[in-house]
């Protein structure tokens, strides 16, 4: 049994001519607490409490297993090499079509921090990645890496990307000298903060 | 098929997911979820009857992966799919391959997805259909070795011009060319980036227009006849992602409203469009024309706006007419009445160039009460995944008027509260409040000149003077 917003309207409704300022509302499959505002109104706080049900043996493959959709599913892995951009049909939703302004230029590198860089035990500086997300070595699929392993870099060449909610966050070197270790494969997850590559700094 | 469906797969997550579960469940259609690793425990995983695991957190191998969600569906033995947008929604690839399972597919045909897919083509489609386009024509980078050529196709499409990718969608693959002598190695770079992206090096060159608005209209087909559920603005966009929608459009006058909805008809027709779907046009401020922008072949982001003034559920008449069945609804039957606004509150902080902010919720409340409507997946304790677009919440408010629609929606924001992640909620309560779009009727560019006020300290200190007036 599913609330519509018509039923919590109507709930409001009633509320709205009672003495209480707060609805809390348990049931087996949902809470949800309606308060009376400071500035007039109501908010909502729903809680779906139901705890997801796997598809059991009757439809599914696996008795007693969360249902994996066959080998199929699990044979689908990423692309081989896949990098940002092939990624195309992954639109959400309703990117606009072509109205505006601001239409140099790819749109997808979002300004963020630069990987923070730590001095970790050799000497070596850390590249960090500045959010979670996907590790990528290269720009695109197919192309050259920007960096590998021996490559002299600047505090400001690009050595990866790093794909968070589908856009492309270039990161830096941050540190001069020389990439002495790649920590991460093509296509990784990463966590924020997780170490990236480590560069020998110039002398 | 005319017999109504058991059981539905959606192959989606999000907000859509728990928003196309609401109406099945409405419908007394069982659901269940088609849920990657990253989703399993998601609120559309929660309010679904079943969930199956589609694959890896990554979309590639999961929801973009026609082979799991094919697979996904036969064992879920779901009757059809509903593919929510983005992801696989308008992938050919996807119907055939359920058909060929015996499963029906929550959208337009195959044939529909592959001319509405391809940029060139749809606009071929509109042409033929009579529908105005903005000049423009395909261009190679071997068309502009010679000089001349690429001064006789500026001459022919005219400056300034967006080169486009025709594979392409998101902004992707776009660039502005103002000087005739850039315009060979915009093309180059244009098409690199078009193979890349897409696997697909075609791009075309289209007059840019400025300022200009992004108006939409909503149609509905059964593959014999078509049907428009009004329109909707569109304007409020950042890099060609929207962030404000409205419906209707403010100040389309003088019969430009209903030529509108009759192009839109008369493309949908001439497709034998079948399911739900929006033709997008851009708007000419300074001339009043609308040219043809391109077909979105799905239930879009921004339906609730025309839900709220039309009254009917665009999910429920998807299902409908993909169970077979001719369109229940005539023209006459839908009534439009007055104003909705939505506002789309993303986990992305605009304080540092709208970095993303994935994370957990620590906790969630919305606004509740008459013409207010959320569509959410977030609760306390819910991840935000960084696999995943920054969407966490529609708010959508309805009115009697648009000045109506905006008190409420900026009321209703102010009790907004999202914890945990960074959002755009303050940004957004701004740019409603603001004079200009309070005026109704703002271009493409007013989310970008808001921004650059905002930065500028003289224009913040003129602003807070003019309201100070007020």
């Amino acid at each position: 049994m599913e609330l519509t917003n018509e039923d919590v309207a109507d709930i409001l409704e009633l509320l709205d001519s009672l003495p209480y300022d707060e609805l809390d509302l348990r049931t087996s499959r949902f809470r949800l607490t309606l308060r009376r505002a400071a500035g007039g109104g109501w908010t909502q706080s729903r809680q779906e409490t139901a705890e997801p049900r796997a598809l059991d043996s009757a439809a599914g493959h696996d008795r007693g297993e969360p249902a994996a959709p066959g080998s199929t599913a699990s044979g689908s892995t990423a692309p081989e090499g896949a990098a940002p951009g092939i990624v195309a049909g992954d639109d959400p939703g309703d990117r606009a079509g072509a109205a505006g302004p601001g239409a140099d230029g790819t749109v997808t590198d979002a300004t963020v921090t630069d990987a923070t860089v730590t001095d970790s035990g050799a000497g070596l500086a850390e590249v960090a990645a500045p959010l979670p997300g996907t590790f990528y070595r290269a720009p695109r699929p197919g192309a050259a890496p920007f960096v590998e392993v021996g490559s002299q870099v600047s505090a400001g060449t690009v050595v990866a990307i790093v794909e968070t909610m589908k856009l492309m966050n270039s990161v830096h070197a941050g540190t001069a000298g020389r990439v002495a270790q790649i920590l991460i494969g093509n296509g990784e997850p990463v966590t924020q903060g997780a170490a990236l590559m480590r560069i020998e700094p110039a002398q | 098929m005319t017999h109504g469906f058991g059981r539905v797969l959606v192959a989606n997550r999000g907000e859509i997911a728990a928003r196309v579960i609401r109406t099945c469940a409405r419908l007394g259609i069982e659901t269940v979820l088609a849920a990657s690793d990253a989703d399993l425990d998601s609120v559309p995983a929660r309010l679904a009857d079943k969930v199956i695991r589609l694959g890896p957190g990554p979309a590639s191998a999961s929801y973009l992966s026609v082979e799991a969600v094919t697979s996904a569906a036969v064992a879920a033995r779901a009757d059809a799919v509903h593919p929510g947008y983005g992801f696989l929604s308008e992938n050919a690839r996807l119907p055939r391959a359920l058909a060929a399972a015996g499963i029906t597919f929550i959208g337009p045909a195959p044939r529909t997805l592959e001319l509405t897919g391809d940029k060139l083509a749809a606009r071929e489609q509109a042409v033929a259909a009579g529908i105005p386009v903005l000049p423009g024509e395909q261009v190679t980078p071997e068309d502009l070795a010679g000089a001349a050529t690429g001064a006789e196709l500026t001459r022919r499409v005219g400056l300034p011009a967006l080169v486009k990718a025709a594979g392409g969608g998101g902004g992707r693959g776009l660039r502005v060319v103002r000087d005739p002598a850039l315009l060979s190695a915009a093309v180059a770079m244009a098409s690199a980036e078009a193979q890349a992206a897409f696997g697909d090096p075609r791009v075309y060159l289209e007059r840019y227009v400025a300022p200009a608005r992004h108006v939409e209209v909503q149609i509905l087909g059964d593959g014999e006849r078509v049907i428009h559920l009004g329109d909707r603005d569109c304007s409020v966009q950042r890099r060609y992602q929207k962030l404000i929608e409205e419906a209707p459009a403010p100040g389309l006058g003088g019969g430009l409203r209903e030529r509108l909805h009759q192009a839109a008809v008369t493309l949908g027709a001439h497709l034998r469009y079948q399911g739900a779907g929006t033709v997008e046009f851009l708007l000419d401020v300074a001339r009043g024309e609308f040219y043809f922008l391109e077909v979105n072949a799905r239930v879009q982001v921004e339906h609730p706006v025309t839900e709220a003034v039309t009254g009917h559920d665009i999910v429920a008449e998807q299902i409908w007419i993909a169970e077979g069945r001719p369109l229940r609804l005539a023209q006459a039957d839908v009534r439009l009445s007055g104003h909705a606004i939505e506002c789309r509150l993303n986990a992305e902080d605009p304080e540092r160039g709208f970095s993303p902010s994935p994370g957990t919720i620590t906790s969630a409340a919305f606004p509740a009460g008459p013409g207010i409507r959320v569509d959410t997946h977030v609760q306390a304790g819910a991840p935000v995944p960084p696999h995943y677009d920054s969407l966490l919440a529609k708010v959508i408010a309805q009115g009697a008027s648009r000045d109506q629609a905006t008190d409420r929606l900026l009321a209703a924001l102010a009790r907004c509260q999202i914890s945990g992640v960074q959002t755009n909620l303050a940004l957004q309560r701004a740019l409603i409040a603001a004079p200009e779009f309070r005026r109704g009727g703002v271009d493409t560019s007013y989310l970008e000149r808001h921004l650059a006020d905002s930065a500028d300290p003289t224009a913040t200190a003129e602003t807070r003077a003019g309201v100070a007036r007020d």
